[in-house]
C-alpha cells in the first residue's frame, strides 16, 4: 500500500465539481453530512434519497466507478459490524427465515449501512476533486489554526516522499531475502519504522533549515486566495439545500 | 478504530467535537514547548511517520496482519502534545482524503485516538518511568511499550462509553465492554510489541530524538582528539 500514497487521490478532470473552489465543497460536505447524521432513525426513505444525492455527486464527479469502488474498502469493517448488529442487539425480536434478529438491531443496521456509504461516497467525491495544495488552501481560507494548517499542509506534502522512501525499504528488505510471513519477522519491521522515524525527523529538521533560510518566520503567506461567487456557493451547498429539506419533511411528517 | 459516519447520534459527535477542539486548542499552544519554532515542519513530518507506520503491515499468522495505531509511539518519541497534533492531522488528512473515519466523526476520533489514546499512554509512561528511574535508558523500549498496550484496551473502553451514550442500536453494555476490551487488549499486545521494539531501536541509534528519554540522556560535549595514535 506504501507505493501509491497520496498520488491517486485526487484525480484530474474538469467535471462541475472539480470547478468548484474548495472551500465552498469543504463546506458542503461538512454541513451535508451533519444533516444526514441528524436524521432521525425512522426516517430509511429520507436516507435512502440522501444515498441518491450522494450517488447523483459522485456521478457529476466524472470518476470512474471501478475507482470510486475500490475507495469504498475503507468502509468494510464496519459492514461487517452493521451485519452482526442485528444478532446482538436486544429488544423485541422477530424472524427472519431461520434466524431470530433484533428489531432494533436491523433497524441500527440499516442507519449505519446508509449514512457510512452516503458520507463515503461524498467524501470520495470531495478528496478525487480536491488536489492536496487546495485542501490547504480551503482550510486557510476557513480559518483554522494556522499552525494546525501548516502541520496538515507538511504532511500531505511529504506524504508521498515518506512513502515511498518506505515503500524502498521494504524493496531493501525484501531483496535480502525477507519475508513477512510470522512473528519472527516483526523485529525487523519494528526496526524499519524506527529507521523511518529518524529518517522523517531529520527530513524535518532539513526542511525547517531550509525554509528558515529563505525567510520563513513560523507564518505561511497566502499567495493565491480562493474566491467563491454566488453561483458557486448555490450549486456547491445544493446537495446540503436537500438534506436540509429532507430533515425538515421529516419532522413535518 | 475509525468511526464512520452515523455511528454515533448527532448529539454525541458534536460533544466530541467540542472536546477535540478544546484538547486540540490546548495541544496547539503547549507544543511550542516540545518543538520551539520547528513545531510545523517536525510535526508535519512526524504526522506523516505516524500516517506511513498506520501502513506498515504486521503478519500474525494465518494471512492476516494488524498495524499500529501509533498514538503512544509519537508520544514517547515526540511528547503528548506534538503526538496529539499530529494524530489529529492523520485523522484529518485521513477523513478529508482517504474517506477513512466519519467527517463528522472526526471530533470523536480525535477525541479516541489523539486525546484518549495519547495521553492515557503517556500517562501510564511518564508513572511507571518515575517508579524504575534508577533503571536508566535502557528501561525505555519496555515502557512504552507496556504504555502502548495499556492505551489501546483504555481507548477501547473510551469508545464503549461513548457508544453507552451515543449508540443507535441498544446493545448489552456489559457484553460490550466485555467483547471491545478484550478484543482490544489482544491488539493492545500487538501494539506494544511493536512499540517496545520501535523505540528499542531509536534508543540504540538516536537516542537523544526520544523526546520520552530524553532527561535520562547525558549530553555530551564534543570530544576533540588531537593526538592521532598509531
Amino acid at each position: 500500500m506504501g507505493a501509491g500514497l497520496g498520488s491517486h487521490l485526487h484525480i484530474e478532470g474538469d467535471s462541475l465539481v472539480h470547478r468548484l473552489p474548495a472551500h465552498v465543497k469543504l463546506v458542503a460536505l461538512v454541513s451535508f453530512i451533519l444533516l444526514v447524521v441528524a436524521l432521525p432513525r425512522e426516517a430509511h426513505l429520507a436516507r435512502v434519497a440522501m444515498l441518491l444525492t450522494a450517488l447523483a455527486v459522485v456521478g457529476l464527479t466524472r470518476v470512474r466507478w471501478r475507482h470510486v469502488l475500490a475507495r469504498l474498502v475503507v468502509e468494510t469493517p464496519f459492514v461487517v459490524f452493521a451485519l452482526v448488529l442485528p444478532f446482538v442487539a436486544t429488544g423485541p425480536t422477530r424472524e427472519v427465515g431461520p434466524f431470530t434478529v433484533s428489531h432494533d438491531g436491523v433497524a441500527a443496521s440499516i442507519v449505519l449501512l446508509l449514512t457510512a456509504t452516503t458520507s463515503c461516497l461524498m467524501a470520495i467525491a470531495f478528496a478525487t476533486t480536491t488536489s492536496s495544495r487546495d485542501l490547504v488552501r480551503a482550510l486557510q481560507h476557513l480559518h483554522v489554526p494556522d499552525r494546525l494548517v501548516q502541520i496538515l499542509a507538511f504532511m500531505v506534502r511529504y506524504l508521498g516522499v515518506v512513502g515511498s522512501q518506505s515503500q524502498r525499504m521494504k524493496v531493501a528488505r525484501e531483496s535480502r531475502g525477507f519475508a513477512p510471513r510470522s512473528l519472527g519477522g516483526w523485529p525487523v519491521i519494528a526496526s524499519s519504522a524506527g529507521a523511518l522515524f529518524i529518517r522523517s525527523y531529520e527530513r524535518g529538521e532539513r526542511v525547517h533549515l531550509a525554509m528558515m533560510s529563505r525567510g520563513y518566520d513560523g507564518r505561511m503567506p497566502v499567495t493565491d486566495p480562493l474566491e467563491a461567487d454566488r453561483r458557486d456557493w448555490a450549486r456547491g451547498l445544493a446537495p446540503t439545500v436537500l438534506a436540509l429539506l429532507a430533515l425538515v419533511w421529516v419532522h413535518a411528517a | 478504530m475509525h468511526v464512520p459516519d452515523g455511528f454515533l447520534d448527532a448529539p454525541t459527535s458534536m460533544a466530541t467535537a467540542v472536546v477535540a477542539a478544546a484538547g486540540v486548542g490546548l495541544a496547539l499552544s503547549r507544543a511550542r514547548r516540545e518543538l520551539d519554532d520547528r513545531t510545523a515542519p517536525l510535526a508535519g513530518l512526524v504526522a506523516v511517520f505516524v500516517f506511513a507506520a498506520q501502513l506498515l503491515n504486521f503478519p500474525v499468522g494465518a494471512g492476516t496482519s494488524g498495524h499500529l495505531l501509533g498514538g503512544t509511539l509519537a508520544a514517547v518519541l515526540v511528547g503528548p502534545w506534538t503526538a496529539t497534533l499530529c494524530l489529529t492531522v492523520v485523522l484529518t488528512v485521513q477523513a478529508l482524503l482517504f474517506a477513512d473515519g466519519g467527517i463528522t466523526a472526526l471530533g470523536t476520533n480525535i477525541t479516541l485516538m489523539g486525546l484518549v489514546g495519547v495521553w492515557a499512554g503517556w500517562a501510564v509512561f511518564t508513572s511507571l518511568r518515575r517508579l524504575v528511574r534508577s533503571r536508566g535508558l535502557a528501561a525505555v523500549p519496555a515502557l512504552a511499550g507496556v504504555a502502548a498496550f495499556a492505551s489501546v484496551p483504555v481507548a477501547a473502553l473510551a469508545f464503549t462509553l461513548l457508544y453507552a451514550v451515543g449508540g443507535r442500536a441498544p446493545i448489552p453494555l456489559g457484553e460490550l465492554v466485555a467483547a471491545m476490551v478484550g478484543w482490544h487488549t489482544l491488539i493492545g499486545l500487538g501494539e506494544g510489541f511493536i512499540t517496545f521494539l520501535a523505540v528499542g531501536s531509536i534508543i540504540a541509534t538516536r537516542p537523544d530524538l526520544v523526546h520520552g528519554a530524553r532527561s535520562l540522556v547525558h549530553a555530551r560535549a564534543l570530544e576533540i582528539r588531537t593526538d592521532a595514535r598509531a
